[in-house]
Formats: C-alpha cells, structure tokens, sequence
C-alpha cells in the first residue's frame, strides 16, 4: 500500500516544496493541494506547510483558515485524519481551534532564525510515534510570530493529558545555552489534540531530513516516517 | 453609507511587546509621563443598508469569528455617529 499525504498551499506558503520533498525522503508520495480546491485528492494525511500566506495580515493563519481546502481539512481532521502544521500551518490550526491557544510576536520582536533543540514530549501521536519519548531533536526554527500563548487553564489542560509534544529545550546539559527563543508559555513548541491526529509546531522538521543540508542532521525525519508508518499500519 | 468602527485590543493578561516597545521609545524622543502603552487595531466598515439591530449582529458575528481571535484579544462594535449624521 501506498500512503498519500497532501501538501497545501496558500497563497505565501514558502515551504510547500520542501515539505514534498520530506515526504518523498520518508517514502511517502507527495500530493500537492491547492488552497481553493475544496478536495483533497483521496490524500490520507495533510501537512500545513510553512510561510506567510495571505502576508499574515490581520492575524497569521486568520485568512488562510477560511479557504475553501481548510473546510474539509477541519472535516476530515475531526474524523480523524492525520494533519501536521508547521509554522504558519501551526498558527493555521490554531486560528481553526483544531488546536487550542494562540501564536503572537516573538517576545523579543525579531525575526528568529537557527537551529533550535526540542525535546519530544509525546512520542505517540500520529506525527511523533518513530521518535523516543523524551528524544531531544536539533531541527530548524525561523519565524517572527512563534509566542504560543493560552490561558492558564488550556495550559494545566494540555500538561495533564499529555498534549504538549514538544518543548524547547532551555536549560539541562544539552541546551544550546539560548534559552527560550519567543517567549512561548512553559516553553511549548508544539501541541496534539487529545486523538494525537493533529499536530502543531514552530519549528521545521521539513528542512531537516537530509544531511547534506541545514543542520547537517535528519532529525526532522521521524514526523514524516512516523506518518508513513501510522498509514500502512491502519 | 453608515460607518462601524470594531476595536480589537489582546487581553489586559496577554503580553504586548509591541506596545512595550513604543512605551520605551517614548521617553528618548521627549514624550514623558507614558506609564504604559497597549497596542489594538481598528476596522472601519462602511456598511450599505440600515445600521439596525440585524446587521449590529452581523458585525458582532463577523468580528467573533475573523476580525477577532477571542482566545487572545477582545472587541468592540460601534456606529460612528459623526459619520451617520454627515450621511
């Protein structure tokens, strides 16, 4: 069997490409979908690539949201279906309230660019299961609205049920001694809802999968064979 | 045509750092006295039609759903009255 995972793009997505070629790296077909086609092409999974669609005005993800492809993508996620955004697919989830919380301006107002150390918090969802629970990754992370923010209560929430996937690693022995790099609360990364089937996160495990380029590592790899083995296995 | 202004302004607990920065700024450029700064966005929506009850429920709809992210930022709705009786 053969897995298909679809890749979006928006209108000022910039990662699309890359994000088919992690896909294809992991041995999974790449199908490109397009913003205002409302099918998905029999895809089984979807990446929300990262970028600036719509230029992030008004809110980053507030317009992309509102396509006519994130109806049935919402639909299908509800059902079920494995959906994976990074970046600005991740500030799409959460202006979807597929995921909970919000994206805001770095604390510190710059554009940040390098390769950050996560730690893997959850290794079961449909997007982490290759990775070990508590593996610490180096992958790339780049943008200027990455502060996750949510009210203290959706913060006790995500802990409790184990819905904080990844964190940025800011202190202990193997931190890059950068710290937190936007000010997101708890040091949050990355999010799952409570079926583990959609993921978000900041950094970009896309750009991280062959060790030629970027970090020189293939630590972003593992989302993209995690999927492919959630897909053959169902 | 009558004018709806919507106000949208993060929550007093959610963290400005855009309003923190232009309070900095202050001070150097000769502005004294600014003990904080919040930073908001206004819409102006010039509406066709009657500004009456139905379509204040529109806008509240339309500012709930798109104009707001109510997970960080609060909202007003009001008729621009200056600009209703120039009209």
């Amino acid at each position: 069997m053969t897995a298909r995972v679809g890749v979006i793009t928006f209108p000022g997505t910039l990662d699309d490409r890359d994000t088919q070629r992690a896909v294809r790296a992991a041995g999974v077909e790449a199908v490109p979908l397009w913003h205002r086609d409302k099918d998905l092409h029999q895809v089984d999974a979807v990446v929300l690539p990262g970028g600036f669609s719509y230029g992030d005005y008004l809110r980053a993800g507030a317009i992309s949201r509102f396509s006519p492809v994130m109806g049935t993508v919402i639909e299908q996620a509800r059902a079920g279906m494995p959906v994976l955004g990074i970046c600005n697919g991740f500030q799409v989830l959460t202006e979807t309230h597929l995921l909970p919380g919000a994206m805001l301006r770095n604390n510190h107002l710059h554009f940040i660019c390098r390769d950050q150390k996560l730690r893997v918090e959850n290794a079961t969802t449909a997007w982490t299961s290759d990775y070990a629970q508590g593996q610490e990754i180096s992958i790339p992370l780049k943008n200027i609205d990455g502060r996750y923010v949510a009210d203290e209560r959706t913060l006790d929430m995500l802990e409790a049920e184990g819905r904080v996937a990844f964190r940025y690693l800011t202190d202990g022995p193997t931190a890059d001694g950068y710290g937190n790099p936007n000010g997101s609360l708890r040091d949050i990364a990355g999010i799952t809802n409570e079926a583990g089937n959609v993921v978000g996160l900041m950094p970009h495990p896309e750009h991280a999968v062959e060790p030629l380029i970027g970090t020189g590592r293939t630590d972003g790899l593992g989302f993209f064979t995690s999927i492919l083995k959630k897909l053959v296995n169902a | 045509m009558a004018r709806v202004v919507v106000d949208v302004m993060l929550k007093p607990e959610i963290l400005d750092p855009q309003g923190q920065a232009v309070q900095r700024a202050l001070p150097r450029l000769g502005f004294e006295g600014i003990a904080d700064v919040r930073q908001g966005k206004r819409f102006e929506l010039e509406v066709e039609g009657p500004v009456d009850d139905a379509a204040l429920a529109r806008i509240h709809e339309m500012a709930e759903t798109f104009l707001a992210n109510t997970v960080i930022e609060d909202f007003t709705v009001r008729v621009d009255e200056a600009v209703r009786a120039e009209s």
